[in-house]
């Protein structure tokens, strides 16, 4: 029983170290205080700052459209790696899977300094031009999708691309109608992460972005060292938002996904460990 | 007419180009302006003058100081948290898990901004205890990716050698030091890498919470902003090294990284 008290009450602890901030931020940001401390009225005031402010929403919608560009041309990229890589030799599965993995446990800071120096001091393409920011992100997005769809690769029965050749099915036919349906939850994940990854990059961007667009990373980061209040209780409100489509976007995956699903995950990932 | 008939291999092309121009050339590149002066002629300078400038190798030493202690932190912190949503039998144990996951899909800047304005709070002025409140902004930022490794490994730890060990008369504590601990090794070691190395270089935590700036990251920000490329690939080449030392001692399966950002919720 002790025990049982204990192990809960440090799951609580940590979870309000980890909520508590947020939360007190969203709180003010419904109230027309500037400062955390002092409380007055209720005011949607900072929503509609928010919501209104040109500058804000052109950063909150330039990074929106960057994360899903970057991610669907990571999704198509790394999907079509993962399937040639995987049927492709060993040893050019190795080098692959070697040069994918560099990016991932590379840090951000070296990954964007090293994309920056070949785009934009040897190659001397403009920053302005979007191309070394939207090529950042996908070198940071794709590896992920790779190794996302992989493990698809690795469950899917091999007879059934065989057969569908077999039964008069082009190479092509067979890899749409057999291999794709089956990878699909991979390439989902894939293309979800790398949203989430894009959404949170502040180096990649930061090194390869035009000077007059911002990320709502760098956008943060800028405003804290500014002084404008105006902008910083909107940011309050931002993480409220974000907080709130967080929430709901796992909300909504858990109902998706509740009983059977799960299972069918635990033992993929036994089937991938035997591998 | 063979070459261009389809194959599942040919598939492959396009990511192998992009993989060698933006993820091998750029590293080419670094290895070629480290080893270079400003005109483009070959010299140990930027590599010496690493070794020999008293701040660069202190930012190392703090760097180096700052991840130990920040990954420490995280996995005393997250392993019973994952020990009791894996192993404690609860049936909400997947939802509590989503609710320590979750701030990790919340803008990181955003997150920090809220806890620099209540550390603010608590303690006045944040650049009184820089190192203490370094440990605190970056545990906050990277528990979930303790948290989540952990759990998987736990989650699938066999039971029964769990029981069989306290059948043979092994003590709770023996049970857990000689047959958890160890079984639970590889989620530790993923938990390591996913924390170790961004404590090095994320710089932005320490700018965004005091102005300051003393790790490894930034100083490959500060050459970067004085447009100083030879020695800024030097700084990138030996994190590089590091990163690539870690990976060849920890040596674990591939697969698990895109787990342990989420991708299998």
């Amino acid at each position: 029983m002790m025990k049982k008290v204990l192990s809960y009450s440090w799951l609580a602890l940590v979870a309000l170290f980890m909520y508590i901030p947020v939360l007190i931020l969203a709180f003010y940001s419904f109230t027309d205080s500037t400062t955390i401390g002092a409380v007055r009225g209720f005011s949607l005031h900072n929503y509609v700052t928010l919501f209104t402010l040109e500058e804000l929403r052109n950063m909150i919608a330039g990074t929106l459209m960057l994360a899903v560009g970057a991610a669907l041309i990571a999704s198509l990229l790394g999907t079509l790696g993962a399937v040639g890589a995987f049927y492709s030799r060993p040893l050019t599965r190795k080098m692959v899977e070697t040069a994918n993995h560099v990016p991932v446990v590379n840090a951000d800071v070296v990954t964007a300094f090293s994309i920056c120096i070949l785009l934009i001091v040897v190659f001397g393409i403009e920053k302005d031009t979007f191309i070394p920011l939207v090529i950042g992100h996908v070198v940071m997005c794709t590896p992920f999708v790779y190794l996302a769809v992989i493990p698809r690769l690795k469950q899917m029965d091999n007879g059934l691309y065989e057969a569908a050749l077999d039964l008069g099915a082009t190479p092509f036919q067979a890899l749409y109608k057999i291999v794709l349906p089956q990878i699909v939850p991979g390439i989902v994940s894939g293309f979800l992460l790398s949203i989430t990854l894009s959404l949170d990059d502040y180096f990649i961007s930061t090194y390869t972005k035009p000077a007059t667009f911002d990320t709502i990373s760098t956008y943060v980061v800028n405003a804290t060292r500014g002084a404008q209040t105006e902008i910083k209780t909107a940011l309050w409100a931002l993480s409220t938002v974000i907080f709130l489509v967080v929430i709901l976007a796992v909300a909504v995956m858990n109902l998706a996904a509740a009983g059977p699903l799960k299972k069918k995950e635990v033992s993929a990932y036994e089937s991938r460990e035997k591998d | 007419m063979k070459i261009l008939r389809f194959s599942r291999k040919q598939l492959c092309i396009p990511y192998a180009l992009f993989l060698i121009c933006f993820v091998v050339l750029p590293l080419a590149v670094i290895v070629y302006y480290a080893f270079t002066d400003g005109s483009g002629k070959f010299t140990w300078a930027n590599l010496l003058s690493f070794f020999t400038n008293g701040n660069t190798i202190g930012t190392l030493c703090y760097s180096l100081l700052v991840a130990v202690v920040v990954t420490a932190v995280c996995l005393v912190i997250a392993y019973p948290v994952a020990y009791v949503l894996a192993r404690s039998g609860l049936r909400k144990g997947p939802v509590l898990l989503m609710m320590f996951i979750m701030p990790m899909w919340i803008n990181f800047t955003l997150r920090l901004t809220a806890l620099k304005e209540i550390l603010t709070i608590i303690e006045g002025n944040l650049s009184h205890h820089p190192f203490l409140n370094t440990v605190i902004a970056m545990t906050y930022d990277y528990l979930p990716f303790m948290i989540l490794p952990l759990y998987t490994t736990l989650l699938q730890l066999d039971e029964s050698l769990l029981e069989a060990a306290g059948d043979l008369g092994a003590g709770p504590s023996a049970v857990f030091f000689r047959i958890t601990l160890p079984l639970s090794m590889p989620g530790i070691v993923s938990g390591i890498t996913m924390t170790f190395l961004p404590a090095m270089t994320n710089y932005v935590i320490l700018d965004m919470i005091y102005n300051s700036t003393y790790i490894m990251g930034s100083l490959i920000g500060s050459y970067f902003n004085i447009y100083d490329w030879n020695n800024g690939s030097m700084i990138s080449l030996i994190l590089f090294a590091v990163i690539c030392i870690i990976s060849f001692i920890t040596d674990r399966g591939d697969q698990n990284d895109a787990e342990n950002r989420g991708a299998a919720l």
